[in-house]
């Protein structure tokens, strides 16, 4: 089923929780709400499954208006941060406890039930927890059992809040996985909320990234990565170094370092402008054979796992702002860096943007 | 995200929010509610003051002043300042070694301290009197020595102190449990001795909690009914206290002087309600301003 | 040998203790064994036979039903009183909030004089009620009245602060799966709550069994029909009979300690059934 969120707005006294949002969320996808806390992204996930009310603005659902339906009415399946299991029922109680509440001429009967639940605990691999109480149960397979009992009310969406926020690393690597292999199987709309940009990019087939209030980005996960729409998605996505700098006659400033573009922009005014390059997308060299690096010094060198940290210091940049910098290790190697090396650096991919956040589309430049 | 909405309970938009009943069924609760506070709180506590003035200011006044009047006055004041101190120390010493110890038999100290809550008043009384009545235990012994304590005020006090003696311990126990000894612990290891931890660490720590029992344990000390009036032999001007002083007026059908009197102890009720509320509000807005930092 | 206490670099634990247990015996386990020794003296029959004269019994009886009945009440009212104040916003919240602990503040003689006042024939109440054939005032239904009020408190105090730790996220978890406001209460709030409200009946019925002050101005204290046990034991304290009255004594005491073993039970499995995973 389809989800369609229109002009959006919710405000908690001064707080604007939400600001004129917009969304389409398709049929049988797994959507990410990303974004840092405060952005507005679990007020929307509430408002999507009617948990919160809204000042204004609609929620469709399959083309129809939901805004003004309860929530016992729309049939959404919710998992929250904290599983809000019922700690005096059991397992197979919590699954049953959807189905059991329903008016009695849509209540399935005792024995339905029972396989019902036993099929959902099954699904998630838990059924031998079947009769044990949440106490009982560690975080990982709390999870496991929050989502099964989402899952018997036949959801026609599956909202979760935070999934794994609450696991620790190793486990929620695992249900990533795991939650991304159901909902393959199951193909049931899907949206879940995360702080985590890893997550969001490793399980959901878009990212929708926001950040107070509003929506700053929606795509792919390579989308987002690789084409940020604002400083904001460049700097919540990743790692990345930002240099303030000046524009004009087609060179961009960045003290005394002149970057020259191809392409002519029609100002001829000064502007200011940022410039974003992540730290792998820079080359580090040893010797400048066609003048086109930077001259740096290596401060730092950190080499943990597959790939090498460094950060550098311009020569000529006086405040010694660190640039962070990553290499593979046979890069690292070959090159047998240490300490206070003399260096260039060659930066691979430069995305401008001006101080009012828009952007201006350079990426072919030369130095 | 909780949003505190003052009043009215209607919610802002038209749609019913998920964890809130029909707007009806709110307004009906809390009429049942109102109704039944009305019935057995608000109206008993509202007449005693009706009573007591009914007949007039100079009736009160007269009530209130009468020599009888005053000296049970003056003797439930001075109960009250010998029980009170006596279970403030009684308290310290209880909490100090439930809270800041690990023994074996803890959990039975602390029943046992709860122990005179669940005991009868009358009961309450009646065991001074087994011990130290003409009777009791040491009954022949005080009269040849011509010591009274029952039908005296040495068992007025007793008593009083019996029935509230957990008052300000169960105050302090979970109080100085939750404390735990890490900053008596540093101070000791600082060096200071252990009046020095107990004045300057541990005292500042538990000072409203030791003030919200003492104010609990005097409402019930200057109120206490029953065990006193088994103890007290009810000699008008000498062994009096006042709720007894109001019994005996009530009995002889003297009722603006009974609710005269009964209006005191209900002032004494409402003053010492306003001063737990106030304590509970001053701890609320520490404990949030700790939580803050 | 077995130390008593485990290590501890804090200073005055023997005289905390010792000081707690010496002031204990002597006003609390001393008095209090007095009871116990002087029934001892009587025989089993001698005993038996006291506590079990009619007049005695009726008072057991009385003294028992307007306890279970007021506590029951309680538990139903308590828990309304509770529910309004933790969920609902209304003017004078707080004062009322404050006003309900007035029965543990209000000395019992001046309750039971002003719910006299109020359920005579002529007062307040009383009036309203006399003329449809309901006398309450100096009737077993006024002691009922008195025990109740004594009794408010409890339950309030005792379910409040479960209530208020319930998480949000179980209700809305209950609303999602499709429970309306009825079934999330039964099937998931009352479970959280019941152990708290079983704690606050039995604190409100172990009170009113005890109660002195405020019944006897209320109940007419007619023997056989509105005499509670503790005024017995006065009654028979004034006759001279102090061993009626100890025997009797004996009776409330091992009725007290039962229930206050039942309370502690209840608030263990309150503690633990509220305590959140």
């Amino acid at each position: 089923m389809s989800i369609e969120v229109l002009n959006l707005s919710r405000k908690f006294g001064n707080f604007t929780a939400l600001q004129d949002v917009n969304l389409q969320v398709n049929a049988g996808e797994l959507l990410a709400l990303l974004g840092p806390s405060g952005s507005g992204k679990t007020t929307l996930l509430r408002v999507i499954a009617g948990l919160e009310t809204v000042d204004n603005g609609q929620v469709l659902f399959h083309g129809e208006d939901a805004t003004d339906q309860h929530v016992r009415e729309r049939q959404v399946g919710f998992v929250f941060q904290h599983y809000a299991l019922f700690r005096n029922m059991t397992i197979f109680e919590n699954v049953a406890f959807g189905l059991r509440v329903r008016p009695k001429e849509f209540r399935p009967s005792d024995k339905e039930i029972q396989s019902r639940v036993i099929k959902l605990l099954q699904l998630v691999q838990l059924d031998w927890l079947a009769h044990r109480y949440p106490h009982q149960l560690s975080g990982g397979q709390r999870q496991r059992i929050a989502l099964a009992r989402a899952l018997a009310v036949e959801p026609r969406v599956l909202l979760l809040d935070e999934p794994f926020g609450a696991l620790d690393a190793k486990v929620r690597k695992e249900l990533r996985s795991w939650l991304r292999r159901l909902h393959d199987e199951m193909h049931i709309t899907s949206i879940f909320v995360t702080h985590d940009q890893e997550e969001a990019l490793e399980v959901a087939d878009r990212v929708v990234v926001m950040n107070e209030g509003k929506i700053e980005q929606i795509g792919t996960p390579d989308e987002v990565y690789e084409h940020p729409a604002s400083p904001f998605v460049y700097e919540f996505l990743g790692n990345v170094n930002s240099f303030h700098g000046r524009l004009y006659h087609g060179r961009l400033w960045i003290d005394d370092l002149e970057i020259k573009t191809h392409r002519h922009l029609a100002n001829d005014e000064e502007t200011a402008a940022i410039a974003y390059i992540r730290p792998h997308e820079i080359e580090v060299l040893k010797a400048d054979d066609d003048e086109t690096g930077i001259a740096a010094k290596v401060s730092q060198v950190t080499a943990l796992g597959p790939i090498v940290r460094l950060e550098v210091t311009r020569s000529n940049d006086r405040e010694k702002t660190p640039v962070r910098v990553e290499i593979s290790k046979e890069q690292f190697r070959e090159l047998q860096l240490v300490k206070n090396d003399a260096v260039f650096i060659k930066p691979k991919r430069i995305n401008l943007f001006s101080p009012s956040k828009e952007k201006i589309h350079i990426s072919d430049f030369v130095i | 995200m909780m949003v505190t909405s003052t009043f009215p309970v209607l919610p802002q938009t038209s749609i019913q929010r998920a964890t809130q009943e029909p707007n009806w069924v709110r307004w009906l609760l809390i009429a049942l509610a109102f109704a039944f506070l009305t019935l057995f709180l608000f109206i008993p506590l509202i007449s005693v003051f009706y009573e007591a003035f009914k007949k007039g200011a100079d009736v009160y006044l007269a009530a209130i002043t009468d020599p009888d009047a005053l000296s049970a006055i003056k003797l439930t004041l001075t109960v009250a300042a010998i029980a009170v101190p006596l279970n403030l120390v009684f308290g310290v010493a209880a909490a100090w070694a439930i809270a800041k110890f690990e023994f074996r038999g803890k959990n039975l100290l602390i029943t046992l301290i709860d122990l005179p809550f669940s005991v009868s008043p009358v009961v309450s009384g009646l065991i001074y009197v087994l011990v130290f009545g003409l009777q009791g235990w040491f009954g022949s012994w005080l009269a040849e020595h011509d010591m009274k304590i029952i039908f005296a005020v040495p068992g007025i006090v007793l008593a009083t102190v019996f029935v509230t003696v957990p008052f300000i311990a169960r105050e302090l126990i979970p109080l100085m449990q939750a404390q735990g000894t890490e900053e008596e612990e540093a101070a000791v290891v600082l060096g200071a001795s252990g009046w020095q931890t107990f004045y300057k660490v541990t005292l500042p720590n538990i000072k409203w909690g030791l003030l919200y029992g003492a104010i609990l344990c005097n409402a019930r000390a200057m109120g206490e009914f029953g065990a006193v009036s088994v103890v007290s032999g009810h000699i008008r001007g000498s062994t009096n206290t006042m709720p007894l002083h109001v019994e005996i007026l009530y009995n002889e059908y003297n009722f603006a002087a009974a609710f005269a009197v009964a209006s005191l102890l209900a002032l004494l009720a409402l003053i010492t309600l306003v001063l737990k509320t106030l304590i509970e509000i001053h701890n609320k807005k520490n404990l949030k301003e700790r939580g803050e930092k | 040998m077995i130390t008593l206490k485990q290590h501890s670099i804090l200073p005055g634990f023997n005289l905390a203790l010792g000081f707690t247990l010496v002031y204990l015996s002597l006003i609390v386990l001393i008095p209090l064994s007095a009871a116990f020794l002087r029934t001892a003296e009587l025989t089993w029959p001698e005993f038996w036979s006291i506590v079990t004269t009619p007049r005695v019994v009726a008072s057991y009886r009385l003294t028992f039903g307007a306890s279970l009945a007021a506590a029951t009440v309680n538990v139903v009212f308590g828990l309304l009183v509770a529910w309004v104040l933790v969920r609902y916003h209304f003017p004078g919240k707080k004062i009322v909030d404050a006003l309900v602990d007035l029965p543990f503040a209000l000395p019992t003689a001046v309750a039971g004089i002003a719910l006299t006042a109020l359920y005579a024939g002529n007062g307040w109440i009383g009036q309203f009620l006399e003329p449809l054939g309901i006398k309450v005032a100096f009737t077993p239904l006024g002691i009922f009245v008195a025990l109740t009020f004594i009794g408010l408190p409890f339950v309030v105090r005792t379910v409040q602060p479960v209530l208020e730790d319930i998480e949000t996220e179980l209700e809305e978890a209950a609303a999602t799966l499709g429970a309306n406001r009825l079934q999330t209460f039964m099937r998931v709030i009352f479970p959280v709550i019941f152990p708290a409200l079983m704690t606050g009946f039995a604190l409100a019925f172990a009170r009113a069994i005890g109660e002195y002050g405020s019944v006897i101005f209320i109940a007419g204290n007619m023997p056989m029909v509105s005499e509670i046990t503790p005024l017995l034991i006065i009654t028979k304290l004034e006759q001279y009979d102090y061993a009626g009255a100890t025997a009797l004594s004996v009776v409330m005491l091992v009725i007290s300690f039962t229930l206050l073993l039942i309370i502690n039970l209840l608030q263990w499995w309150s503690r633990r059934r509220s305590s959140k995973t």
